[in-house]
C-alpha cells in the first residue's frame, strides 16, 4: 500500500521534471541559434523575419498579472475577511459556493465574458487607439479568475489565527474593526501574502481567456495619454497567449522559439511558485 | 511566379523512399489493401479549408460508405508538415506552399481544389464602400490611422488581423502588402470566426477574412472598385485571390485519389461553388 502511495506520489514529481526536460530540449535550438540574452531583451517578435524576441510578451504578462492583482487583491481580501469575521452563518453559506462557482467556470466563458461586455465597456474611456482590447479588460477578467484562490486560502489563514489573539484584542477594548486590522490581518499576513502569490502563479498561466481580449499584438506596452495609467489600455501580448496563437502554425525555429517561450514561463511560475511556499513557511515558524 | 515553378517541380512523381522528418503512422501505404473494409482518410490542416473538405467528405461518405474521411484544423503549416511527416493521408493548406516546405520535402504532390478570395471586411458603422489596392495596403501598415484620410467620416481606424503563421494572413500580406508589413498594433485573433466577431463588434474596425466566412453580419469593401464576389473573381477584377490546396505525399493512390478525383470532378467543384469558393478548371 505505501508503495503504491508512493508511487503515485513520485508521478507527478516525474512528469513535471518530464515536462520541463522535453519543453527544454526543443527550445534548445532556439537559444542557441538566436541566443538567450537577445530573446529576453528583444522586443521585435516577427517569426517571417526570423525575428524572436520575446521581452514584450514578458511585459505583457507582467502587466496584466499586476493589473489583476491591484483589482484583484482587495477584493478577494475583503471577501475572506468578510467570510471568516463577519458573516453570519447563512450569508457565507451563499457566498462561500459563489466562490467555488467562480472558480469552476471554464476560462473560455470568462474570454467570451469578456470580450461581449468589458472591452465595448473599456472602449468608452476615450483614448488614442483605444478599441477596448487590451491590458485593462484583461485585468479585469484576470483579477476576477484568480478571486477564488486567493480569497480561499486567505480566509483559511484568517481563520488558522489562535482564537486568543482576537479574544485577547478584544478583553483590552479595541473595538471589532480594530481587532481585525490590527491583530487578525497581521498575524494571518504570511498566509495572505502566500495567497496572492499563488494567485499570480494562476495569473501567469491563463491563456485562453487572455487571448480573447487582449488582442494579442506583439508590442512593449505604453501610455497612450499623458496619463501613465493609460498604460493599461495598450495592446498586449501574454507568454502563454504566444505559444497558444502560434504554436498551430509553427515549423522549425518558429517552433522552437514558442518551447523556448515556455521554459521561460515555467520558469518565472516555479519562481512564483517557490516563493510562495517560502512565505508560507516563514509564516508557520513565526 | 517562383513559387508555382516550384510546385510544377513538386508534381514531378517522385520514388517513395521514406516520409521527410519524423516517421508517421504509415497508414498511405495500408490504404486501399483491402476494399470492402472501411478505409480512414485523415484530413488535416488549414482551417479556411476545413469546413469544405468536411462538406466534401460527407457527400463522399453517401457515394462510397466504405470510405471514412476525418477532417481535423491546425492551419496550413501543420497541413504540410502533417503530409511531409506522413501523419497525415492528405494536408490542407489555405496558400501556396512554400519553397522552403518544398525543398524540406521534394515528394510533396500539390492538388488544388479551389480558389478563395479574400475580402476586406469593416464594422458596419464605417461608411466606406471601396478602397484602392494602395490605400488598403497603407491603412494595413498604419500610415493611414483615420477613415477620413480615405473619404470616410472622421473615426479612427482599428486593424485587426490573423496572427503569424495563418495561411489567409500570409496569402493576405503575399498578394496585398508586398513588401510593407501588418501594423504592430493590429488586433491579432487567432482564426476567421474569431475575427469576423471582433470586427463586427468593434467599431471603425476593419480586417481580412476568407470568402467562405462573409455573412450578413459582415460589411466588404470594394477593392479598386471590384467588390468581392465569386463573380469579380472569374472575371479577373477582384484582385486578392488564392489557391486552396490539398497536398499528400507522393502521388496519390487508393482511396486518397479516389477522393481527390471526387473532389477536382463535377460534383465536388459544385460543391466548392455552393459554398461560395470559386472552382478550379
Amino acid at each position: 500500500m505505501k508503495t503504491i502511495l508512493m508511487i503515485s506520489a513520485l508521478a507527478s514529481v516525474l512528469i513535471v521534471l518530464l515536462i520541463f526536460l522535453f519543453t527544454t530540449k526543443e527550445a534548445m535550438p532556439a537559444f542557441r541559434e538566436i541566443g538567450v540574452w537577445k530573446m529576453l531583451s528583444d522586443t521585435t517578435w516577427r517569426p517571417g523575419n526570423n525575428q524572436f524576441g520575446i521581452l514584450a510578451m514578458i511585459a505583457g504578462s507582467g502587466l496584466v498579472t499586476l493589473g489583476a492583482v491591484v483589482i484583484g487583491v482587495p477584493l478577494a481580501l475583503g471577501t475572506a475577511v468578510f467570510l471568516s469575521e463577519i458573516a453570519p452563518g447563512w450569508i457565507a453559506g451563499i457566498v462561500r459556493p459563489s466562490i467555488e462557482l467562480l472558480a469552476g467556470i471554464p476560462s473560455v466563458v470568462y474570454g467570451l465574458f469578456g470580450m461581449v461586455v468589458l472591452v465595448p465597456l473599456v472602449r468608452t474611456i476615450p483614448a488614442p487607439g483605444n478599441a477596448g482590447y487590451g491590458l485593462l479588460s484583461a485585468s479585469i477578467v484576470l483579477a476576477v479568475m484568480v478571486l477564488p484562490t486567493i480569497a480561499n486560502i486567505s480566509e483559511f489563514a484568517i481563520r488558522s489565527v489562535p482564537g486568543g489573539y482576537k479574544e485577547g484584542s478584544l478583553a483590552l477594548g479595541a473595538t471589532k474593526w480594530e481587532t481585525i486590522s490590527r491583530v487578525i490581518i497581521p498575524a494571518a499576513k504570511p498566509g495572505i501574502v502566500g495567497a496572492v502569490v499563488l494567485g499570480l502563479g494562476r495569473a501567469l498561466g491563463e491563456t485562453i481567456a487572455m487571448i480573447m481580449v487582449i488582442g494579442n499584438s506583439v508590442i512593449l506596452p505604453a501610455a497612450v495619454t499623458n496619463n501613465p495609467l493609460s498604460i493599461f489600455l495598450s495592446r498586449a501580448r501574454t507568454l502563454t497567449g504566444n505559444i497558444a496563437v502560434e504554436i498551430s502554425y509553427a515549423t522549425g525555429i518558429h517552433e522552437s522559439a514558442l518551447f523556448a517561450t515556455g521554459v521561460v514561463l515555467f520558469i518565472l511560475i516555479m519562481i512564483v511558485n517557490s516563493s510562495a511556499r517560502f512565505l508560507m513557511k516563514m509564516g508557520a515558524n513565526s | 511566379m517562383k513559387r508555382k515553378v516550384a510546385g510544377l517541380i513538386a508534381l514531378v512523381p517522385v520514388i517513395l523512399l521514406g516520409a521527410c522528418g519524423e516517421p508517421g503512422d504509415g497508414t498511405p501505404d495500408d490504404i486501399g489493401a483491402e476494399p470492402v473494409e472501411t478505409v480512414e482518410l485523415s484530413v488535416v490542416g488549414s482551417t479556411t479549408v476545413q469546413p469544405l473538405a468536411e462538406l466534401l467528405s460527407e457527400a463522399y461518405e453517401a457515394i462510397d460508405p466504405n470510405v471514412l474521411v476525418t477532417v481535423s484544423g491546425g492551419g496550413s503549416s501543420v497541413g504540410v508538415k502533417s503530409a511531409s511527416e506522413q501523419s497525415a493521408d492528405i494536408g490542407m493548406a489555405s496558400r501556396e506552399i512554400k519553397d522552403s516546405e518544398i525543398q524540406e520535402c521534394p515528394e510533396l504532390v500539390i492538388h488544388t481544389i479551389a480558389r478563395d478570395g479574400i475580402a476586406i471586411i469593416t464594422s458596419p458603422d464605417v461608411d466606406i464602400d471601396g478602397l484602392t489596392m494602395e490605400e488598403v495596403r497603407a491603412i494595413f501598415a498604419g500610415e493611414i490611422t483615420d477613415w477620413s484620410e480615405v473619404g470616410g467620416a472622421p473615426g479612427m481606424i482599428t486593424i485587426a488581423a490573423r496572427e503569424e503563421g495563418s495561411g489567409t494572413r500570409s496569402a493576405f500580406e503575399d498578394l496585398v502588402m508586398e513588401d510593407a508589413l501588418i501594423s504592430e498594433t493590429a488586433i491579432l485573433q487567432p482564426s476567421n470566426g474569431a475575427i469576423r466577431t471582433t470586427v463586427v463588434t468593434t467599431p471603425g474596425s476593419v480586417s481580412f477574412i476568407s470568402f467562405g466566412y462573409l455573412d450578413d453580419s459582415t460589411k466588404p469593401v470594394a477593392i479598386d472598385g471590384a467588390l468581392p464576389t465569386p463573380e469579380n473573381v472569374n472575371a479577373g477584377s477582384y484582385p486578392v485571390v488564392r489557391p486552396l490546396n490539398m497536398v499528400t505525399y507522393g502521388e496519390p493512390t487508393g482511396a486518397v485519389a479516389e477522393w481527390l478525383g471526387f473532389i477536382a470532378g463535377e460534383d465536388g467543384q459544385a460543391i466548392v461553388a455552393a459554398e461560395g469558393y470559386l472552382p478550379v478548371n
